[in-house]
């Protein structure tokens, strides 16, 4: 496994909108070792959403090279860039971007039917449900996303995330839509697995949030203009009440 | 390879899935296609067991079978069918003594009237034949005799009923020596004829009495011409023969010029057979018209539904992009979707077709004939309809850009 997760060298993309070019990401250099915690952080405007877009492979840059785990995936085509999504990322997003009506055990297997594994529906379960073991969600496995908090989704999403063992997680936002006792705890559980190895890149514009990593660049202007090391702000998961809150899923019914 | 045989599993039941949850949509997706393909197969059903039935008769007249009837004539320079017969017994005794390749002749006349025997009556067809008549049809009687030649020359008051005459004016089914009184003359009845069933036209063949030529145009119509001759050449390979020495007869004796217009027509069974094919044939083509518009709207409907389906579910499709899902495995889900809508579609409609087409021969007494062309070829168009009309809009789900896809609300 190469030392590097990610490793970026004057990543440029500009956007042509009619006569206009706008340069959203002006030559960014960056480079991510494998275990690291890192917060991108930025304004709006300042070129993150495009960085996000092309760090998990969803868009390619106009110049500059990427390396993904070794594996230069800035000249690939749609369908290439699909298989690396699937492989190497772990998506967690803002809006948790579950399907709805469909079983939180079957959202978290959904990646694996895209992959190249060739496992059977037992194995597949089999992870699933180790994967929600690991956000601590176990026993709600056939809940639907309606009967689950805010909070218990994005354990289910983040679960989906880490189900096909992928280089690293690439969260976005994704305590945008969650109120400040649950962003704890769901940054408690990143926490978490980036203490097990996993390594986590957070899109944010919350300092606060920022602050669980341990470290954060802050794009401005299609660069990276800091780029510090941080006093990682741990998360007491003691003081969490048990993943299964009954009174969350009373509330839903 | 085993594993992407797997996938395209998943994706199925993903794209079967879909269809589950949206149980009242999809089924009136199908709708269009259930009726579409239940319409082709009962009315094709119907087609074909009217087409039998039409055939089943012409077949029964036997392949030696001739009719010759009055045809347009000239008079003054004017050609049209006036409707006055030219055709007289004494043509048809003609042909039978002239031409060889004829084997039976019989003049024929027609009337209609009331017929009473004893307190009942019965409104029914009147058919002048001659004694070679039953040899023409191979029409027998199952009781008594037909009419000899005697009886004809002499012109009898003696008649042969159809079983549907005897039915109504003999409930207790003795008929043979008794009277009936057709325009108050009375006729001994000789016998009762074979039940035959209905002819191509749906008309009741049983539903008839049959008398001497001689008698029914002396007695009953005054005609002095006859409405047109039946007759059989002596075999199948013989009919063309036949026809051209009646042809030759008949021109002689009416005074025609060999170039000139004929006063008769003449149509052997087989061009019957061929003229009723052409009609058939027509009625088969309208109706492929019908099943393939009915079939093109069904498709247009699963195609509307699926383009609304696309768009409702943009964010899932971004979604199953994000996480690894190629464009082509989306394309397959709904394409799937689509084809699975046409198919199930496709087969309720053959239930349903083949179901009414049983009602309307258990109801109705309709004959009907369903066939495995019609259910295969229909069910096979159902699916090429759903792939056909669900490419678009499955491959509008492929083409979308992952990003913009997540982003939509």
């Amino acid at each position: 496994m190469p030392q590097n997760v990610i490793e970026i060298h004057g990543l440029t993309k500009i956007y042509t909108m009619g006569e206009v070019e706008v340069r959203a990401l002006a030559g960014l250099d960056l480079v991510v070792d494998s275990g690291e915690f890192l917060a991108v952080m930025g304004p709006s405007g300042s070129g993150k959403s495009t960085l996000m877009n092309i760090l998990g492979c969803l868009d390619r840059p106009t110049a500059g090279s990427y390396l993904l785990d070794g594996v230069d995936v800035s000249k690939l085509d749609r369908d290439e860039r699909a298989v690396i999504r699937n492989a190497k990322i772990g998506f967690v997003f803002q809006s948790f971007n579950l399907l709805a009506r469909t079983s939180a055990v079957e959202n978290v297997e959904l990646p694996l039917i895209y992959g190249d594994l060739g496992w059977s529906r037992a194995e597949r379960h089999q992870a699933a449900m180790h994967a929600l073991d690991r956000v601590g969600l176990k026993g709600r496995e056939n809940s639907h996303p309606s009967q689950l908090s805010g909070g218990q989704q994005q354990r289910v999403a983040i679960a989906r995330a880490l189900v096909t063992e992928p280089a690293m997680l690439l969260a976005d936002e994704p305590t945008g839509n969650l109120d400040s006792r649950t962003s704890e705890e769901i940054m408690g559980i990143f926490q978490k697995l980036n203490d097990s190895g996993k390594t986590v890149v957070l899109i944010t514009h919350e300092p606060d949030i920022a602050q669980h990593a341990r470290r954060v660049v802050t794009v401005r202007d299609g660069i990276i203009q800091h780029d510090e090391k941080v006093e990682q702000h741990r998360v007491d998961l003691r003081g969490i009440p048990p993943p299964v809150a009954p009174v969350a899923a009373e509330a839903t019914r | 390879m085993r594993s992407s045989v797997m996938r395209l599993g998943n994706i199925t039941m993903v794209g079967l899935r879909a269809i589950a949850r949206n149980k009242m949509r999809s089924f009136l997706t199908a709708l269009g296609i259930i009726i579409g393909v239940g319409c082709v197969i009962a009315v094709v059903a119907i087609g074909n067991g009217a087409t039998k039935s039409v055939e089943n008769t012409i077949n029964s007249l036997g392949t030696n079978y001739i009719m010759l009837f009055p045809g347009a004539s000239t008079s003054s320079g004017a050609r049209m069918f006036t409707g006055n017969s030219t055709l007289t017994a004494d043509d048809a005794e003609a042909i039978k003594t002239e031409c060889p390749a004829v084997a039976y002749v019989s003049p024929t006349v027609r009337a209609a009237a009331q017929v009473v025997a004893g307190e009942l009556n019965w409104g029914t067809s009147i058919q002048g034949v001659s004694e070679d008549y039953p040899l023409i049809r191979s029409w027998n009687v199952s009781q008594g005799t037909f009419f000899s030649d005697q009886d004809v020359k002499s012109a009898s008051k003696v008649c042969v009923l159809g079983s549907t005459v005897v039915d109504n004016l003999f409930p207790n089914g003795e008929a043979v020596g008794q009277i009936v009184r057709i325009k108050n003359v009375p006729f001994k009845v000789l016998g009762v004829l074979d039940k035959k069933g209905g002819n191509m036209m749906g008309q009741d063949q049983d539903d008839t009495i049959i008398a001497p030529y001689t008698t029914v145009m002396k007695r009953l119509s005054g005609k002095t011409k006859i409405d047109m001759i039946q007759l059989s050449a002596v075999s199948a390979g013989q009919v063309q023969e036949a026809q051209n020495q009646i042809d030759g007869v008949l021109r002689q004796r009416h005074r025609i010029p060999p170039k000139g217009d004929a006063d008769f027509q003449m149509r052997s069974q087989e061009e019957i057979a061929q003229a009723s094919g052409q009609q058939t044939a027509i009625l088969r083509l309208l109706l492929l018209v019908i099943a393939a518009i009915s079939l093109l709207v069904g498709g247009i409907g699963i195609m509307n539904i699926m383009l609304v389906s696309v768009t409702e579910r943009t964010r899932e499709i971004g979604i199953r992009m994000a996480i690894g899902a190629k464009g082509r495995h989306v394309l397959l889900q709904f394409l799937f979707e689509a084809v699975t809508l046409a198919i199930v579609g496709g087969a309720l409609g053959i239930a349903f077709g083949v179901g009414a087409s049983l009602a309307v021969k258990h109801f109705l007494q309709w004959p009907i004939v369903v066939t495995t062309a019609s259910v295969v070829l229909s069910f096979g168009v159902a699916a090429f309809v759903g792939i056909f009309f669900g490419f678009y809009p499955a491959r509008k789900a492929a083409r979308l850009d992952p990003i913009d896809a997540l982003r939509y609300e």
